[in-house]
């Protein structure tokens, strides 16, 4: 699988990178050769061997639905740049306006 | 030429657990600002979050209410995307192996019912709150952050915005009946996105498709999705192509309006969660869950129609909330008759929650002291103008009704040698009332028995008296 400029640019955005023209070039040939690598394991016959989801075989790792209080705000704010009232305070962004969920 | 309309929705539904999906921090509403949080949600490096078993069962419950098969094997995925409201850069949601899928459920739209299958049923975490200040800068809370939500995806099997306002009304009344969430579409415990296209007539193959979000209320989803229907009308019929796109819903002027173009799914570089664990579920753990769901609206209707013998009205009001229907339940187990039980319930008790704005576990009002109310009114102790006033009393001040009614002397008068005197004294005053009746005026006797009722305080038995009143005037 060849990896194009196009895909790294659109790969790029995705991550919020800013990436020069040289770069580009420069990842395009060296993610390239990560995905040639990687398609090395094509070479294994993976037919009926179900899709491993995790390294461990353990499940069902849960807790009981118990609340503890949440951390010092005081505590948690010390890495925060800029706050106000208790809120976090970020540069406003609206170009993609996903809320999440 | 004529179009056919397809909706399909996705409703997402905040879980009513006590810690978060994957931290233990409180998963409670109208907490100060970032106080609910601990280094999981703010996604500090090195954290390992652990899946609340609470919300799977709840996940699960919805499911299982939602006539859903389990999945036996489910997990984790991460979808990523940036935003300020998602420390993580990622939701950790589920991908291709969500916990129920396949399920459907019955609305009933001018009379007519109709099966819409849910496609799946998958956990995920809430993202926290953004305000977006008018300084160039947005305001994050990050209390909501992590809490479990499951998101409910319909078929496109919907064909009018009427019947995607019935889908979410049946999807809220069994979701509120198994008690997993608040489902209050105003405080954001359900929120909805519609995916709508139109298509000529006739033709099997769906037309694009557009998602509406910003649709907070049942009749915004109404209003927009039928907005919506006609703007892609107006665009194919002119000759136009309808975009796969989002568009936001304009509350102010009920239009939509474009916010982008829609990113593919695979933008969001889905992949396994590798910090949790696969979930087996197996029978026996599905079958305890399955217990703990109380019996759904609309067997509920069923029974009350043909073993109470209620009318289909009665049956659809008194289960429209779970509250309403044990309330109702409970009236019946406390020997109340069920039409009266109905009756009040249906009457007095909706008019006094609705001018109140409250719910029935805010007043006094119980099911022993509805039951005992209504049963003094079927005995005779009390006339049912008597009990409007022992109901104020009960729903205002609880107590039972035997000592409510006993404590204001509000007893029915229904005793001849108490109530004759009292008849004649009124006659005696009311010699007109007496002509006129011979007369043929039948009001006259109106006008009469309303003397009478007020010089017992209303406690008279307006049976008896009227009886007796007949007999007197025939005397006369």
């Amino acid at each position: 699988m060849a990896i194009t400029e196009e895909d790294v640019k659109h790969v790029a955005k995705l991550a919020k990178l800013e990436i020069s023209d040289k770069g580009i070039a420069q990842f395009t040939k060296q993610m390239d050769a990560i995905i040639d690598m990687v398609e090395q394991l094509d070479e294994l016959d993976t037919e009926n061997v179900p899709v491993t989801v995790h390294g461990l075989r353990t499940y069902n790792v849960m807790r009981e639905d118990k609340a503890v209080p949440g951390t010092d705000r005081e505590l948690l704010f010390k890495n925060v740049k800029t706050e106000k009232d208790g809120l976090i305070k970020v540069p406003a962004i609206m170009e993609n306006g996903e809320a999440g969920a | 030429m004529n179009f056919e309309t397809v909706i399909g929705l996705e409703v997402h539904v905040e879980l009513k657990t006590d810690s978060k999906m994957f931290s233990p921090a409180p998963a409670h509403f109208g907490a100060e600002p970032n106080t609910n949080t601990n280094v999981i949600d703010w996604g500090y490096p090195g954290v390992l979050p652990v899946i609340n078993k609470g919300a799977i069962e709840f996940g699960m419950k919805a499911a299982l209410a939602l006539n859903c098969e389990i999945s036996t094997d489910t997990k984790f995925d991460r979808k990523n995307y940036f935003y300020p409201d998602n420390p993580k850069a990622y939701q950790i949601s589920q991908f291709d192996q969500p916990i129920g899928h396949d399920g459907w459920i019955e609305v009933e739209v001018e009379g007519k019912k109709k099966k819409i299958r849910i496609e799946r049923v998958h956990l995920e975490e809430d993202a926290g709150k953004n305000t977006h200040g008018t300084d160039g800068y947005s305001y994050v809370d990050l209390n909501r952050q992590g809490t479990p939500l499951i998101e409910i995806v319909s078929e496109a099997d919907m064909r009018s915005p009427e019947e995607a306002y019935a889908y979410l009304e049946a999807i809220k009344q069994i979701i509120q009946y198994t008690g997993v969430s608040d489902v209050k579409m105003e405080e954001g415990s359900m929120r909805c996105d519609a995916n709508i296209s139109i298509r000529p007539i006739g033709q099997e193959k769906f037309g694009t498709k557009t998602e509406l979000k910003n649709l907070n209320s049942f009749n915004f989803v109404r209003r927009g999705l039928a907005f919506e229907e006609k703007r892609q009308e107006k665009v194919l019929l002119s000759g136009g192509v309808i975009q796969q796109e989002t568009r936001r819903y304009d509350e102010a002027t009920g239009d939509t309006l474009l916010m982008r173009v829609k990113e593919g799914s695979s933008d969001y570089r889905y992949f396994p969660e590798p910090d949790l664990p696969n979930i087996v579920i197996d029978q026996k753990w599905i079958d305890r869950v399955k217990e703990t769901i109380p019996e759904m609206p609309k067997d509920r209707r069923i029974r009350y129609i043909s073993e109470l013998g209620l009318p289909e009205y009665d049956a659809m009001v008194l289960t429209a909330t779970k509250e309403m229907s044990d309330f109702f339940e409970g009236t019946l187990a406390n020997g109340a008759d069920a039409k009266q039980a109905s009756n009040w319930l249906m009457g007095e008790v909706s008019a006094y929650l609705n001018s109140e704005k409250l719910e029935l576990h805010d007043t006094q009002l119980t099911t022993e002291n509805l039951a005992g109310m209504i049963n003094l009114i079927a005995d005779g102790t009390i006339s049912s103008k008597i009990a409007k006033k022992v109901f104020r009393e009960l729903i205002l001040k609880g107590g039972d009704a035997q000592g409510v009614v006993e404590a204001n002397g509000w007893v029915q008068l229904s005793d001849p040698a108490k109530l004759l005197p009292i008849i004649n004294d009124i006659l005696d005053k009311n010699e007109q009332s007496i002509e006129d009746f011979k007369n043929g005026k039948d009001r006259a006797v109106g006008f009469l028995v309303g003397q009478i009722m007020k010089a017992t305080k209303g406690q008279a038995n307006p049976g008896v008296v009227n009886k007796l009143l007949n007999d007197e005037l025939s005397k006369r």
